[in-house]
């Protein structure tokens, strides 16, 4: 049982042609990394599974709901679907807890006591607890990062998109944020991750795809796929990254 | 020799001209800024011919004279047979002119708030109403939050020419008060200096308010 399908997805930006067909399925519980140089469609991929981006030809679905840009469609994926950027986009006037208890409350109409119940709860999921009344601002940027994947996870979405979430952070602070994330493929959430992290990718992921210009170059079992590569194209890749 | 004293028979005047300018700025402030924030977010986040719709109001109103707008209102709208005290006509001619400056203002602090905030409350399910009030507007009226007070208090000064269509403010005391007495240098030099706190206390009004909606920023 898939949970989200692509079919013959085509996206065009004006003449420009960024998705050339793209077929993919993900089911339940898998962790998927889209590999690829920038400019191969990876983000663009990621931003046609939740409505962020339009596209002209094809079908996706998610848990059986065809995907669409309209807004109200927006709206209803983000029940299912949560989203982490990688410039973390925590509103700056919200202190930790008001960020991951404001969907929550205005989305899901749930009580503030239950919000922030719920809030505190995935703070303590990322191991920020004590933060619920800071503002993101004090915060460095891997705890920003945590916060954001609480607050992503306060709508508990069947799937998580992150998009290079740790390319921001400074070297010794990619450490936690993958961690968690860890934690979190452990839990069975499905994760769709675009990376250039190769080692979580392989360790932690169940399934990697290889962009290029576009296509679906190569994908496979994650160990099997990083070590080794088929095609030259990922072999390129490969010894570019590691 | 100065008089000042002289003035003194007339202090009810200049506290009713000076409660007429203060009313009509507490009323043209927030229906100003009212109109300011609609047009701002229009011209930001509207369709084409909105966004156009907004330009030609802001440009019109940027590029034209108050005096010539209020006397437009107040003279000219009779014509279309529109009939207006000259307290409302001032209110209007007031209204549209701060509205239209701080379209521009306030769109200049919609501007500064990144897409990633935007697509940030899209992706957490909230509508676009929502992410306006909770996600954009607090923000963006911080960046823009001195400009936009100093833009107030600049039509504040300027509602000195409704005096002109005889709306009794502060200013039409003043020319009251010295063509009964001729005591030109004391009137107009106490009325400067009313329309001076005036200022300052507008100041500080705005300051004390903006310490209230932006309390995140005193934490840091």
């Amino acid at each position: 049982m898939s949970l989200v399908n692509l079919h013959q997805v085509h996206k065009y930006y004006g003449d420009l042609h960024v998705l050339k067909g793209i077929d993919l399925d993900i089911k339940a519980g898998e962790v998927i990394s889209i590999i690829g140089r920038s400019g191969s469609g990876k983000s663009t991929l990621l931003r046609c599974i939740n409505g962020l981006e339009e596209y002209q030809e094809g079908g996706i679905t998610v848990d059986g709901n065809e995907v669409t840009s309209e807004d109200i469609q927006v709206r209803r994926l983000a029940l299912s679907v949560g989203m982490i950027f990688q410039n973390f986009n925590l509103f700056p006037h919200m202190t930790v807890g008001e960020n991951v208890m404001l969907a929550p409350t205005i989305v899901l109409k749930k009580s503030k006591s239950e919000a922030e119940q719920i809030a505190r709860a995935m703070l303590e999921k990322v191991g920020l607890a004590e933060k619920f009344d800071s503002y993101p601002e004090k915060l460095s940027g891997g705890q920003q990062q945590r916060v954001a994947i609480a607050r992503a996870l306060a709508m508990s979405p069947k799937v998580l998109l992150c998009d290079e979430i740790t390319s921001a952070l400074d070297p010794e602070l990619v450490g936690e944020v993958l961690k968690v994330l860890e934690q979190l493929a452990k839990e069975g959430i499905t994760l769709v991750l675009v990376t250039h992290e190769m080692n979580f990718a392989r360790d932690v992921g169940s399934r990697v795809v290889f962009m290029h210009e576009g296509k679906v170059w190569e994908e496979g079992d994650s160990k099997t796929l990083l070590s080794d590569p088929r095609t030259d194209e990922l072999k390129q890749f490969i010894g570019a990254v590691l | 020799m100065l008089y000042f004293s002289d003035l003194l028979q007339y202090s009810d005047v200049f506290f009713s001209g000076l409660m007429t300018t203060v009313e009509l700025t507490v009323l043209t402030t927030i229906l100003g800024v009212a109109l300011g924030t609609a047009c701002a977010t229009t011209r930001q986040y509207g369709n084409k011919a909105s966004q156009r719709a907004v330009t030609v109001y802001v440009e019109l109103i940027r590029n034209t004279p108050f005096i010539v707008q209020l006397f437009f209102i107040f003279f000219g709208l009779p014509a279309l047979g529109m009939r207006l005290s000259p307290w409302e006509a001032s209110m209007i001619a007031l209204t549209i002119n701060l509205g239209a400056y701080s379209t521009e203002i306030i769109r200049a602090g919609l501007g500064s708030i990144s897409k990633g905030q935007i697509e940030a409350a899209k992706v957490l399910g909230l509508t676009f109403r929502q992410t306006l009030t909770r996600v954009i507007f607090v923000p963006a009226f911080e960046k823009i939050y001195p400009a936009l007070t100093s833009q107030c208090i600049i039509v504040m000064l300027g509602s000195a020419v409704i005096s002109q269509i005889s709306v009794e403010d502060l200013t039409y005391a003043a020319n009251l008060v010295q063509s009964r007495n001729f005591r030109a240098f004391e009137s107009y030099l106490v009325t400067a200096l009313l329309y001076l706190g005036l200022s300052i206390l507008l100041r500080f009004a705005f300051n004390t308010l903006g310490k209230h909606l932006f309390t995140y920023r005193a934490t840091r």
